[in-house]
Formats: structure tokens, C-alpha cells, sequence
């Protein structure tokens, strides 16, 4: 792969104990996305997964601390001053949330708010600004943009919304989309469309995204890739068909495991226990009290993500598949 | 009879210029006692409406409930009539359905309180009870909501609604705020507390690949209105109506093939201006010229229902026309 588009290595996310020590809410992630690729990452609420990608635009809590880096077009965004992390905010890299109404204000003109944003970054008369805001709206498929940009958000569906916030997060040009939950909010059908509209923005502008969901049918649909965390620290990594058809993570398993599943009999098995909150993360591999391929080794050490194949890494010593595919 | 009987039940809601907005628009629908009957349908088709109107949270603008053969009436200022406490409701969100300052006991004592165990002279036992049954330790009685996950809570919720020993449940969206592992334990134990205690049910879900794994019967409501009903192998390999279809065809697979769920354009209209004939016309990809005009009945046969002109009956034998 030529250079990736985002290298995160070794991201650790610690927030302050009110007894004053440090809870781990992510552990020496190691994540890259490649231009014109879509990167899922996968886990349960909890898991770390939304505070990843706080940390790389810079927004997380007063306390909060990191350390590792991210690679983001020949920058570290973890050692960025707040004016040049600023810059790259909405700019280079923008933001979907799970509500679209987290993006966008109730009072204010769509047209008023998607030109005030594009303003900030780049000095054009609101003319011109408007016109790229009408462009971003055709191209998210808003009937009628010219219309839309004289709306208020609540003069759309809740699908519509979200494509909105996308053409907003769309006009500055940036290279990455970090998708938090984009479309779990949205009823299935609405939420094909959204899907689509990610395929086609990869395919069309060559938009990297870094989709967050627990949803693996999500996953399944667009992802190249799929990192599964669990307790602050990815468990599984790889190509997304390799990943969903064969697991090698007992927690990949089991998420399978617990959707209803294509057709036949079956599925629906939900994973035995809680997942652990941030203050009570077990000893050793933090997934060994809910797991039935546990040994006591599991409860030492936390094992490291390990390359298993050119492709795919694990953080499990018992992995079931390792002889066959080692000597390979 | 049915348990939980609705017949041409209408909700509406003041709209604007002082027209009504017909949120339901005429459903007929039986819960029978140990069954689960699923409604599903995207936002905004009426299915909430309904749910609240089925348990009398709502007073429904035209049609008749009967729960047990007694008119439900709808809620007042005064306390419900004991006879509707064996009708109880499950709400989507446990963080706002629960009280946060109460201990759990205290609040599945409430439900034991409002059912026939009311003069027990031991309520704690029964509350211990309802605790285990929902997969909770009884000892947790002595905590607070705020100390659980969504999963437990719903649990929590769900032992609330159970201490009043019902005979039928209505659950509004149960799992929807869960995780893919609590969505499936809490789905599972609401279909297996039916089939076990003979309660019937009622799942409002927007999620037909999962009520279709736990439901006896399901039905697809769009726009107001039933559009199909049936078991769920069946409706779920041989959909008759187009919207049924779509909805199954936008379901993503975790399969790992990288294949675009279909895209069902459109959005489900406003019910304040429901588009003439049949309300899915504007959407749907069968549409002919009469589905602009003439609103197709729904149709029963073998089991199975439906409301389409062009449904393609070939696998079961039109028979019976029900109004």
C-alpha cells in the first residue's frame, strides 16, 4: 500500500479517576486508512471506539490525555497546536455524527449554515459560497438543492437530514469522513441510501471514511477493512470479508453470533456477561471472563495484536485456525 | 375472540390549519394469549400510535379495542381500572422509562402492587422473583438504575411490567437502544416469558430480520395501514406486498460480500396529505395507474394478508375477501 491517508500508531486515550489515577478508554491502537478506502471499525457501546476518533480531531474532554501518533497527510494530529488542529478540523477532516442534529442548528437556514462553515475555511463571497453549497446538496441527491438552501432542518426527514450534514461535511473537500453511528438512527431503508451515498463519494471524489458502527450488516456493505475493539483495544483487524466469514477472535464471534443472520435457523445467541466499563476492565486479555475458549494464560498477560497473515492481525493465543494458516 | 382485539382502530393528531393528521388509519390486529405478534414499518407509519392506543395510553379516534372481551378505555386523571393492569406496556428506552432516584425494587414493587399479588404479605419475595426470571440476581433490588447498561435496565423494565402478572404485553421498540448482544438476549426473553406464561404480545420493532427470528406472526404497517401480515418464513421468503420487499432488501447481511443493501427511494409521505389510492404508490416500483386511484383491500388467504393490486398470491390460493 502506498502511504496511507491515515496511520495511527500506538493511540493511548487516558481520562482522569476522580481518586486522581488514569483510566484507559484506548489502549496502542494501530489503525491505517488508505486514500479512497473505507475503514470500519467495530465494537460494542463502550468499547472506545467514538473517543478514537475524538481524539483525532482534537475534541476530547478537559483531562483527557494521549499519547502514539496519527499520521494525517505528513502531520501528527495528536501534537498539533490547537490553531493548526483547527485548520484541519472540518476542513481536511469533517465529522458525521449518529444525529444529524448534532451538526446542525434548528434555526438557521441549511444555505446559512453550510456557507458559514465553507466561509470559515476558505475566504469566498457568499455568492460563490452558496453555489458550492447548492453543488454539495445535488450531489447528496436533495431534490430541488436551490430550494433546500432556503429550509430549516426540520423541514426534512430524518434521512434527509444526515444528507445534509454530509454535503455541509462535504464542501470544504476534505480527504476523510470520520462516520460515528451514521446511520443507526435511520430505519433500514434510509439507511441503504446513506450506504450508497458513501460508495459512490469513494468512488466518485475518492473520500476516505472512517465508519464507525456496531453494526457488522453495516460493516459488511461498505467497509474494506474491519478493526473490532473491545475494552479500549482492537482484537481483530483485516480484510472485511476475511473478518466476517472467518472470526478468529472469540468477541468477533460472538458478535456474529448474536445478529439474526441471512437465512435458516439459528443466530440471535447473545454473548454471555456485560462488556466491562472503563473502570472495571479485567486483568490479562479484558474479554477472558466472557469467553468460552478461555485459558488461564488469558487472565495474565493481555495479548498483543499480532499479524496472523499478511492481512490480518488478532490478539488471541487460542485462535482454532493458527496451524492450518501458519504453515501456509 | 383474541385477548387483544383491535378492529379499524384510528389515531389522529390536530394538525395544522385544524385538520386532523390520521396517524392510524383503520388496523384490525388479534394478540392471542402465548403468541407474538411483531409490527414493524419504518418511522413515522403509525406504529407507536397504535401500540399506545392497544394499552389505552392513547384514546383512539375511531375503532374499538377489547382486551379479554371489556372495551379498553383510554387512561384518565384516576388509576386504571384493575381489570386493564393485566395489560401492561414495555417502553423503548430503559434510561427514561425507569425512575433514577428509586431503587429497583422499589420500582418492580410497583408493579407487583398493581397486579393480583397486591395483598401479599411477602412482595419482596415476589420482587426477588420476577428479578431471577428476567435473568437479574435478586440482590440488585437494593441499587439504582444508573448502575446497569441499557440491556440490564431493559430487563429491569421488563420484570416491572412482569411483577404485575400480565396476560399481555405490549413492548413499544424494546430493543431498539441496545447493543446487537443485549438486543438479542432481551428478544429472546420477551418471546420466551409469552410462550411460557401463556402471556400474548405485541413487538413494535422497525427491525424485521430480528422479529422475525422470535415472532409467531408479523405484520407491516406503512402509513397508517396494514399492508401485509403472515409467519415469518413465509412472509420473509415469499413477501407479498412491494414495501414488504423493500424493507427485507435494505436489510445489510454481515455476510462479508460486500453488497449494497437495495435502496427503497422515498420517504415515507406525511400523513397529514396521504398520497391518493394506495398510500406506497409514490414509492413503489410496481406502481400501474389504478394504484393512483383505488386503494387496494386488504386480502386474507391461508394465514396470510395483504393490500397490494399486483401481489403475486401464486403460492397461496386466493380465496376469502375480508373487508
Amino acid at each position: 500500500m502506498t502511504a496511507p491517508l491515515l496511520d495511527i500508531s500506538d493511540l493511548t486515550v487516558s481520562l482522569p479517576a476522580p481518586d486522581g489515577s488514569r483510566l484507559f478508554a484506548v489502549r496502542d491502537l494501530n489503525l491505517r486508512i488508505g486514500t479512497g478506502q473505507i475503514a470500519g471499525l467495530a465494537g460494542e457501546s463502550g468499547s472506545g471506539k467514538s473517543l478514537t476518533s475524538l481524539a483525532l480531531l482534537g475534541l476530547l474532554p478537559a483531562g483527557a490525555r494521549t499519547s502514539g501518533r496519527s499520521g494525517f497527510e505528513g502531520r501528527d494530529l495528536l501534537s498539533l497546536s490547537e490553531r493548526d488542529r483547527a485548520a484541519v478540523r472540518g476542513r481536511r477532516i469533517a465529522m458525521i455524527f449518529q444525529d444529524p442534529m448534532t451538526a446542525l442548528h434548528p434555526m438557521l437556514s441549511i444555505g446559512r449554515q453550510m456557507t458559514e462553515h465553507y466561509r470559515h475555511h476558505f475566504r469566498v463571497p457568499q455568492a460563490k459560497a452558496l453555489r458550492r453549497a447548492e453543488e454539495m446538496l445535488d450531489l447528496v441527491r436533495i431534490p430541488d438543492p436551490k430550494a433546500a438552501l432556503g429550509r430549516s432542518p426540520h423541514e426534512f426527514s430524518g434521512g434527509m437530514r444526515q444528507r445534509i450534514a454530509i454535503a455541509m461535511a462535504l464542501c470544504c473537500e476534505p480527504s476523510l469522513i470520520i462516520a460515528d453511528e451514521p446511520t443507526t438512527a435511520l430505519d433500514v431503508t434510509v439507511q441503504a441510501g446513506i450506504l450508497r451515498l458513501f460508495e459512490r463519494l469513494r468512488a466518485e471524489l475518492g473520500l476516505s471514511v472512517l465508519l464507525i458502527t456496531h453494526d457488522l450488516g453495516v460493516m459488511s456493505a461498505v467497509a474494506d477493512e474491519v478493526s473490532v475493539m473491545y475494552a479500549g483495544r482492537l482484537v481483530e483487524a483485516g480484510p472485511r470479508a476475511d473478518i466476517l466469514t472467518r472470526p478468529r477472535h472469540p468477541y468477533t464471534h460472538g458478535l456474529l453470533g448474536a445478529l439474526p443472520g441471512a437465512g435458516g435457523a439459528g443466530g440471535m445467541a447473545p454473548i454471555p456477561g456485560l462488556p466491562p466499563s472503563i473502570t472495571t476492565h479485567p486483568s490479562g486479555c479484558a474479554f477472558h471472563p466472557r469467553c468460552s475458549w478461555s485459558q488461564p494464560a488469558c487472565r495474565g498477560e493481555s495479548p498483543a495484536l499480532q499479524p496472523v497473515t499478511p492481512e490480518r492481525r488478532l490478539a488471541c493465543p487460542v485462535d482454532p485456525l493458527a496451524p492450518k494458516e501458519t504453515l501456509s | 375472540m383474541s385477548l387483544l382485539e383491535l378492529r379499524g382502530v384510528e389515531v389522529s393528531y390536530p394538525g395544522p390549519k385544524g385538520r386532523p393528521v390520521r396517524a392510524v388509519a383503520g388496523v384490525d390486529l388479534d394478540i392471542e394469549a402465548g403468541r407474538v405478534t411483531a409490527l414493524v414499518g419504518e418511522s413515522g407509519c403509525g406504529k407507536s400510535s397504535l401500540g399506545k392506543a392497544a394499552v389505552g395510553l392513547l384514546a383512539p379516534s375511531g375503532g374499538g379495542i377489547r382486551f379479554d372481551g371489556q372495551p379498553v378505555a383510554a387512561l384518565g386523571r384516576g388509576a386504571r381500572p384493575p381489570a386493564l393492569r393485566a395489560l401492561q406496556m414495555v417502553f423503548q428506552d430503559p434510561y427514561s422509562s425507569l425512575n433514577p432516584r428509586r431503587r429497583v425494587g422499589e420500582q418492580v414493587a410497583d408493579g407487583v402492587r398493581a397486579g393480583p399479588d397486591a395483598g401479599t404479605d411477602n412482595i419482596d419475595r415476589r420482587v426477588a422473583e420476577v428479578l431471577e426470571r428476567v435473568g437479574l440476581p435478586a440482590r440488585i433490588a437494593a441499587q439504582y438504575p444508573h448502575e446497569f447498561s441499557g440491556g440490564q435496565r431493559q430487563r429491569i423494565a421488563i420484570a416491572r411490567a412482569l411483577a404485575a402478572r400480565p396476560r399481555c404485553i405490549v413492548a413499544d421498540e424494546p430493543i431498539s437502544a441496545l447493543d446487537a448482544s443485549a438486543q438479542a438476549s432481551v428478544a429472546r426473553l420477551l418471546a420466551e416469558l409469552a410462550r411460557e406464561t401463556g402471556m400474548g404480545m405485541l413487538f413494535i420493532s422497525h427491525d424485521l430480520s430480528i422479529v422475525r427470528r422470535i415472532a409467531d406472526d408479523i405484520a407491516v404497517m406503512y402509513l397508517g395501514k396494514l399492508v401485509e401480515r403472515g409467519a415469518p418464513a413465509a412472509l420473509w421468503q415469499a413477501p407479498l406486498h412491494p414495501y414488504t420487499r423493500g424493507l427485507i432488501g435494505a436489510i445489510p447481511e454481515a455476510d462479508g460480500a460486500g453488497r449494497l443493501p437495495d435502496d427503497l427511494p422515498g420517504d415515507v409521505a406525511n400523513p397529514a396529505e396521504p398520497p391518493p389510492g394506495c398510500r406506497f404508490h409514490p414509492r413503489c416500483p410496481m406502481a400501474q395507474e389504478i394504484c393512483t386511484r383505488q386503494d387496494p383491500s386488504f386480502l386474507t388467504e391461508g394465514g396470510r394478508g395483504a393490500a397490494c393490486h399486483f401481489a403475486d398470491w401464486s403460492g397461496v390460493s386466493l380465496r376469502s375477501v375480508s373487508a
